[in-house]
């Protein structure tokens, strides 16, 4: 690759030879407003707002579309790009406040601050009448009424493997729907809505809810946090991307209300043990091989909606939020002797799905559900910013001693993860000895498929990791015609696993999801407690929960999939 | 016979608007390497004021299909696609289907494409996403469909006119003539086939077609295309898409501007924002207006010619600017 030098308002930038004007500005934090621009996904070039200009040309053109030359000279502020931008930008936002939900309800906006920087009205033009809104489950939903075609969410959706949204229409009636084939549905993984420059493609709010709970004061308010959210939070405040925030976000979570900073990795721990004793049984009886991870929803929707025929391969564990929400509400409360239904538990998550999961009547414990509200990483930030607690500078504080957690918890959020946590365990019941060594990195990384062998006692183990719905049809294909490929296989909806989630900051691109990965395995390299197993607090819980009835135990630690219709 | 050099010496150029010289894009495509190419004849004919295309499939389908076979043998590819504007082919499908089906004896694919009546099928690389199946919007180019085209394959795409005028320079019988089609307030359209270097008020006087009454013209397509006044034409060629449409000169300004705006508001194919947006606000800021909001039109104008992703959207200003300098003799 040829290396250039470039101008960008007078500064002198190396690049490479043909790469994007807006590629070079974005990864030398230069700003350029833009929408329609994903560095993982094509260049539209159509929401015409990226204007620079050459030096000596009296022409805009969009910085997506014009490529690094040696001795190129562009500016990204003068009179003429800034009047066009400002106009394209009015077309494009038009009654954006009036229609954005978070806009009417008073909260943060990241595009009206955007809107504001740049001197966008927003009331300057009209919208044409589109389509209404369309809910995706009870985890995301589409809002033709702020949608800017600018196709991302399209785009994302073609490229996991679901063709779920398209455009439709032409001219001003051109917006965001969905496929009406009945053999095409939404997973709920929510990447649309991470790829959503506007929030037209958004999460299901459950902001007003939690504040809603935060003000009542016969609820007792329990806030858990997912691995991957305290490794992506700080993007949100220009923190460096992976640097982890617990301590931070658990004095923030206090200064906002909850009663209690709990943590969903404490459910990750119970889910290994539930799972790694199944898998350990399914290996013992050679029954149900492969077992299929089951804790993401939306790879479960996946499954139970494209491959209903293969359910009987998910492992029934419970996900962690689920396991460590009803822990809350039954163990947690009967030992503090609180009344289950005063409980509210609310996680914070960087997935769309897990609101969809959270809402199951399945679930529910004595007629309650384990979680209550899901935020995702990017609500949580809004309420953050709501309040104005500045979070890269709070004092850190420890999490409250009920979300005690290991290091294979943490690392729950990386593709390979589950299935890492999993394996120490499982080596763990089948030998009696750890795992060595206890990190097992040939499951790690952000290919879409990842295969491995590991050896436990005489056994050979094939283990899989795949994520996206793409590359998890490929693994089926494969299964069909060789059902024995496989002993143990770990599906995740999102690319690179829950760091790569829908409910994730935006940008969010393969390379920050890189880098987000590197910091959940530096969490769990630092951690002395490394497998669930020895997790005190997941042994307090499972000792209270052998000492119920069976179906009790049933009620708490397990669950049950079914086919699944269309929106359902 | 090589007729590259004929097409050259007859300086051939594409007669869809864009005036490309025909033998550049013949040399082009020749250059590239590919197992495939493909030629494509498109009869969009989406403009207003424009039935050109419909006349000459009409009256010389033989020549333009002799036009298409050329262009076939030249670039070495038996397979094109003719590109139909849905209405057209209702009418002409008998004759059509005859010249495909002679072709198809003689070992020629010529597949039709029934276009739903689009201005944005103009638009080469639009056309080539409408027959993928795609949504109809322009492609970023480069790659231009030379190099990269229908399916992925190197394409040459011509306007009917261009291949009529192919087979006749391939005979040493082109003459340097084009079509015009020519319209009126009073009467219905006309086509002529006249010298390409008239100027517009020689081709009125030639076909007696000076009106009677005082008027304004605008040439080179309905929608897109100059406004000039009746004193602007004798020095004035065709440019563009050969058509001439009469207004009296006490045309009600808002009806024009609405007749335009209301055409780009829904012939847009929706991908751009300024011609997504900014032609549905004009539409409906002329609409709801007693005058003519002139001063809050102008960013979006300004926008559209300079930020628009197709000449479609950079087209919108140029009737309206013209019309106000030549006709309204305004300054905005």
């Amino acid at each position: 690759m040829t290396k250039v030098t470039i101008e960008i308002n007078g500064k002198k930038y190396s690049a490479e030879k043909g790469e994007s004007i807006l590629q070079v500005a974005i990864r030398n934090n230069i700003e350029i407003p833009h929408f329609c621009h994903h560095e993982d996904l094509s260049t539209d070039a159509n929401c015409r707002t990226c204007l620079v200009q050459k030096e000596g040309d009296d022409n805009v053109m969009t910085s997506c579309t014009l490529k690094a030359e040696e001795g190129l000279k562009v500016k990204t502020d003068t009179p003429k790009v800034k009047r066009l931008r400002r106009e394209n930008m009015e077309l494009l936002l038009a009654k954006y406040e009036k229609n954005a939900p978070l806009c009417k309800a008073g909260h943060f906006s990241k595009t009206l601050e955007l809107m504001k920087k740049y001197g966008v009205k927003g009331d300057k033009y009209q919208r044409d009448e589109v389509c209404p809104l369309h809910k995706m489950g009870n985890a995301a939903e589409f809002d033709p009424s702020i949608c800017i075609a600018c196709n991302k969410c399209v785009e994302i959706c073609e490229k996991i493997g679901i063709n779920f949204l398209k455009l439709e229409g032409k001219n001003s009636r051109t917006r965001v729907t969905y496929n009406k084939d009945p053999k095409i549905d939404c997973i709920y993984c929510g990447q649309c809505t991470a790829h959503c420059p506007v929030a037209a493609v958004r999460e299901q709010g459950h902001i007003d809810a939690v504040e809603k709970v935060l003000k009542d004061p016969n609820k007792i308010v329990i806030v858990q946090t997912a691995p991957s959210v305290r490794a992506s939070i700080g993007e949100e405040f220009g923190v460096e991307i992976g640097v982890d925030l617990t301590e931070k976000l658990a004095t923030a979570y206090r200064m906002m209300g909850f009663d209690h900073v709990f943590d969903v990795n404490m459910g990750a721990d119970i889910t290994t043990m539930v799972e790694a004793q199944e898998l350990v049984e399914r290996l013992e009886k050679n029954e149900d091989l492969p077992m299929f991870t089951s804790c993401c929803p939306g790879w479960v929707k996946f499954l139970e909606f494209y491959h209903p025929e293969l359910i009987p391969h998910l492992t029934t564990a419970r996900s962690p939020q689920i396991h460590s929400g009803g822990a809350y509400k039954t163990w947690w409360a009967e030992r503090e002797g609180i009344d289950p239904s005063k409980i509210v538990v609310v996680s914070t998550m960087p997935c769309t799905s897990k609101k969809y999961e959270a809402s199951f009547d399945k679930l529910k414990i004595d007629g309650l559900k384990p979680v209550d509200y899901v935020l995702t990483t990017r609500e949580l930030a809004v309420m953050l910013k709501d309040r104005k607690i500045d979070l890269p500078n709070l004092k850190p504080s420890k999490i409250d001693k009920e979300g005690t957690y290991s290091g294979a918890a943490a690392i729950y959020g990386a593709s390979g993860g589950v299935m890492e946590s999993a394996l120490r365990t499982a080596y763990f019941l089948l030998t009696a000895k750890e795992l060595d060594p206890i990190e097992f990195r040939p499951v790690r990384g952000m290919e879409g498929i990842k295969k491995a062998t590991v050896k436990i006692g005489k056994r050979k183990l094939k283990l899989g990791v795949v994520a996206t719905a793409k590359y998890a049809r490929e693994v089926i294909y494969e299964l069909k015609s060789d059902p024995t490929a496989y002993d143990y296989i770990e599906f995740m909806a999102c690319p690179g696993g829950c760091i790569g989630g829908g409910g994730q900051p935006i940008p969010s691109t393969e390379r920050i999801v890189e880098q987000r990965i590197k910091g959940i395995y530096k969490i769990d390299h630092n951690m002395k407690m490394r497998c669930a197993h020895e997790n005190p607090v997941v042994q307090e819980f499972m000792a209270y929960v052998k000492r119920l009835p069976e179906h009790k135990k049933q009620e708490i630690l397990y669950t049950s999939f079914s086919q699944k219709k269309k929106f359902e | 016979m090589n007729i590259l050099p004929k097409i050259k010496e007859a300086d051939l150029v594409g007669r869809g608007g864009a005036g490309f010289p025909t033998y550049l894009k013949w040399e082009g495509i020749q250059k590239v390497k590919a197992d495939k190419k493909y030629v494509i004849c498109n009869a969009s004919e989406g403009e207003l004021g424009l039935f050109k295309d419909f006349y000459i499939l009409q009256n010389h389908a033989d020549r333009v299909f002799k036009g298409l076979q050329l262009a076939m043998d030249f670039i070495g590819t038996k397979k094109a696609f003719f590109n139909f504007n849905g209405d057209y082919y209702k009418k002409l499908k008998l004759q059509i289907d005859e010249l495909v089906e002679e072709y198809e004896e003689r070992g020629y694919q010529i597949t039709i494409f029934r276009e739903h009546p689009s201005y944005i099928g103009g638009e080469e690389t639009a056309l080539l996403n409408a027959i993928e199946g795609k949504r109809v919007e322009p492609r970023l180019k480069p790659p231009y469909p030379s190099d990269r085209g229908l399916f992925g394959q190197p394409t040459l795409i011509h306007n009917v006119e261009t291949l009529y005028n192919v087979a006749d320079v391939a005979e040493d019988k082109f003459e340097k003539k084009r079509f015009y089609c020519l319209s009126f307030p009073h009467k219905k359209g006309e086509v002529h086939h006249l010298p390409a270097n008239w100027s517009i008020k020689k081709i009125l006087e030639k076909t007696n077609n000076i009106p009677d009454f005082p008027y304004f013209v605008q040439i080179g397509g309905s929608a897109s295309g100059l406004v000039l006044n009746s004193s602007q034409l004798d020095k004035q060629k065709m440019m563009g898409a050969g058509s001439i449409e009469i207004y009296k000169k006490s045309t009600d300004p808002r009806e024009l501007l609405l007749k335009w705006f209301s055409f780009y508001d829904q012939e847009s194919c929706g991908k751009c924002t300024p011609c997504r947006e900014g032609t549905f606000q004009l539409r409906k800021m002329v609409e709801e207006s007693k005058n003519i909001p002139w001063q809050k039109m102008k960013p979006i104008l300004e926008v559209l010619e300079e930020t628009s992703f197709c000449a479609l959207g950079k087209s919108v200003p140029v009737p309206v600017y013209s019309f106000l300098k030549n006709v309204l003799k305004k300054k905005l």
